[in-house]
């Protein structure tokens, strides 16, 4: 096993919900991330996957500190970074960069892209003199494949491509360790998308670099990552190899996702077995109890689930862990899936018995908050 | 004869002092009665101006220029003036857009916003108008719908408010729906929840489909036929089969190359085409994806590629097209 460079243990992000005028008063939490424990090994790239509100964009904000979090201990390469007082904070910032999701509001439209490269070094301290910043402005844009003519243009002149590789310029000339990308190639173009993909691979082989990419494609995450992590309102519901997660995708939810993803081949997607969720994402200011997706859950059982959390656990050998108190009986198919909440529909068939069942789902009190 | 037969169709932008845009140039498709047609392209390619000018959506103002035709049964949908376009649109063509929240109007209940279309194109009022309301949402799948009724657009999620729109849609049972990025404002589980009521749409009112995507994986799972757009002009069209699996011009093999796969392993080297469809505005007078394409010759410049179609109907607009790759299923 390589060497870990990120451990998260225990992370919570709670954010109050405030009520009343002059006193504020707290009458509850939104639980944004509940309870994750992930690990990172250096050098490699850790996906994160999971729909809008499941808490991924929150968990990467408080992994580099940005968004202080509630609880738990993060560790970056031996520093506790939870604890670590703000100057000291600031300095180990250089070796965590993030990557945004929209390269046109994370950029500074009346800053050259010089002066945005030259920022990070300035603020850190590095690159000595002019001439010896510029020398490593212009590998970093050699290296992210933008023209050195670029230098002294500014975000407007660039398509969103080009100023997606102007944001991870940004990232990779502090020379960091660790690279947070958030969605970084959801605002993109499909033929643009593959080659922000296909860089930041590049990237990853010369430099070195670690990634945590947060990202809702699925497909994009199964590309780029070595393990993959996918998260259901707060917390994280299975975790395995990336290769692993894609073949034997264990808990229902991510079965659900795996089969709800479409695949450009008509041949796979006439054969293919989809299983539809009934109803939306519950609210993660009031989760419901036990297991937070039984409420949704094809496999639900009437016992455990409505009332005992399931923790991450091994499941099989290695490095597979699920967050299901069923799981090797839906594996054996012991468990059948319920026809009353969601159906798996094979291509054409049953869809009606589908909608009925959405109904039913949501009209079980405890359903989804609607 | 098709249910739509566009032909020719053209849209320019023209404003004084700034080059004319042509937005639109020659697009040419037909949708028979209860097919679902596909529009696929990146941003910028056409297809929502193409959209948009069968509804009659256009500003109809100086500056805006759009040819061709649109044969809609015996009317053209291109020359129809706008009293008998607002006849037309909600009863025989219906739209659905990308946003579900910025095409409702935020301080009307949904409920009035769905009787509306009932009155105006069904003269339905009052309690019939409101039981065909409740109705209209049960069939789309929306859970407890005459509570619904009285909800404002913001108290739904983003799954319940494109059902909403659907019902509206759907209200008169129109004879061709248009779905503009349906689904791409939505999470996956909810897209698949959207895309299984469009094609239950599809099956049990005989409605056609004119599905307008970047999406490959909703096309594939979708549509019968696939009109692959760039830079305006059609590039390529096939049934949906012979398209993914033989694609003849180079974008849209290129774009298949580049969409990552779930069903494919790690590592593999995405076929990213380089540069991007703004490097070379205005697009030349040949084929628009020359200065991208790996496989240009001299033809590719100067003149617009004709569209060749062979036996299977397979028709593409390139002078040096793939090699067919393998025997396809006609």
């Amino acid at each position: 096993m390589t060497e870990t460079l990120v451990e998260v243990d225990d992370l919570k992000v709670h954010f109050p919900i405030k009520r009343g005028v002059f006193l504020d008063r707290v009458v509850g939490h939104v639980k944004a991330v509940d309870g994750v424990d992930l690990r990172i090994a250096k050098g490699q790239t850790y996906g994160l996957v999971g729909e809008s509100g499941c808490g991924k964009s929150t968990l990467g904000r408080a992994l580099l500190q940005l968004t202080p979090p509630t609880g738990g201990r993060v560790n970056f390469d031996g520093t506790e970074l939870t604890t670590l007082p703000a100057k000291q904070l600031r300095s180990m910032r250089r070796r965590m960069q993030m990557i945004f999701q929209d390269p046109m509001s994370s950029l500074d439209p009346r800053q050259n892209v010089e002066s945005i490269l030259t920022e990070g070094l300035q603020a850190h301290g590095l690159g000595g003199d002019r001439t010896e910043r510029r020398k490593i402005i212009a590998k970093a844009l050699d290296a992210v494949g933008l023209p050195q003519w670029a230098l002294s243009r500014y975000p407007h002149e660039f398509s969103g491509g080009q100023r997606q590789r102007i944001g991870i310029a940004r990232a990779v000339v502090l020379n960091p360790d660790l690279i947070v990308a958030d969605e970084p190639v959801s605002a993109l173009d499909v033929s643009i998308q593959a080659q922000v993909i296909n860089l930041l691979e590049e990237l990853q082989e010369e430099l070195g670099l670690t990634y945590l990419v947060i990202a809702h494609d699925l497909a994009v995450v199964r590309h780029i990552s070595d393990t993959v992590g996918v998260m259901y309102l707060g917390a994280l519901v299975e975790e395995a190899p990336s290769d692993d997660i894609y073949r034997t995708p264990l808990h229902p939810y991510t079965r659900a996702l795996m089969s709800a993803v479409p695949v450009p081949d008509p041949e796979v997607e006439d054969r293919r077995e989809r299983i539809l969720l009934a109803g939306d994402l519950p609210s993660p200011a009031n989760p419901p109890s036990g297991c937070r997706f039984h409420t949704r859950c094809p496999w639900a059982q009437p016992t455990r689930c409505g009332t005992e959390r399931p923790e991450l656990r091994v499941v099989g050998t290695g490095a597979h862990r699920v967050a299901c108190h069923f799981v090797e009986q839906i594996e054996s198919g012991e468990i059948r899936p319920h026809t009353v909440k969601a159906e798996v529909i094979a291509d054409g068939a049953g869809s009606k018995d589908a909608h009925g069942a959405l109904e039913t789902a949501l009209e079980t009190p405890g359903g989804p908050g609607i | 004869m098709p249910l739509l037969d566009v032909k020719d169709l053209s849209v320019t932008f023209s404003r004084r002092g700034q080059r004319t845009v042509r937005a639109v140039d020659g697009v040419s498709f037909a949708v028979e009665a209860g097919e679902v047609v596909g529009l696929v392209g990146e941003s910028g390619c056409g297809k929502s101006v193409t959209s948009l000018a069968l509804m009659g959506l256009l500003p109809k103002q100086k500056g805006v220029t759009i040819g061709g035709s649109a044969m809609f049964g015996d009317t053209d949908l291109l020359q129809t003036d706008e009293r008998s376009m607002r006849d037309i649109r909600g009863r025989d063509v219906a739209m659905i857009f990308q946003d579900p929240l910025s095409s409702l109007n935020p301080v009307v209940p949904i409920g009035i916003q769905v009787t509306e279309v009932l009155t105006r194109h069904r003269g339905l009022t009052g309690e019939a108008a409101r039981k065909e309301a409740v109705e209209l949402l049960n069939r789309v799948g929306i859970p407890d719908p005459s509570r619904r009724l009285k909800e404002y657009p913001h108290q739904l999620s983003g799954g319940m408010r494109q059902r909403a729109l659907i019902a509206m849609a759907v209200a008169c049972a129109p004879k061709l729906l248009i779905a503009d990025e349906p689904t791409t404002a939505l999470d996956v589980t909810i897209q698949a929840q959207i895309l299984e009521l469009l094609r239950e749409l599809v099956r049990e009112s005989g409605t056609a489909l004119i599905m307008i995507t970047h999406d490959l994986g909703v096309v594939a799972g979708m549509c019968d036929k696939v009109n692959v757009l760039y830079a305006g002009r059609v590039i390529e069209s096939a049934r949906r089969k012979p398209l993914f699996a033989d694609p003849r011009h180079p974008y849209t093999n290129g774009l298949l190359g580049s969409v990552p796969r779930l069903d494919s392993g790690k590592g593999e080297r995405l076929h990213a085409i380089r540069g991007s469809v703004r490097d070379v505005l205005p697009w030349p007078d040949g084929c628009a994806f020359a200065p991208r394409c790996d496989q240009r010759v001299e033809a590719c410049v100067g003149e617009p590629p004709a569209l060749v179609e062979d036996i299977h109907r397979h028709a593409y607009r390139c002078v040096n097209p793939e090699s067919r790759t393998a025997e396809v299923p006609s």
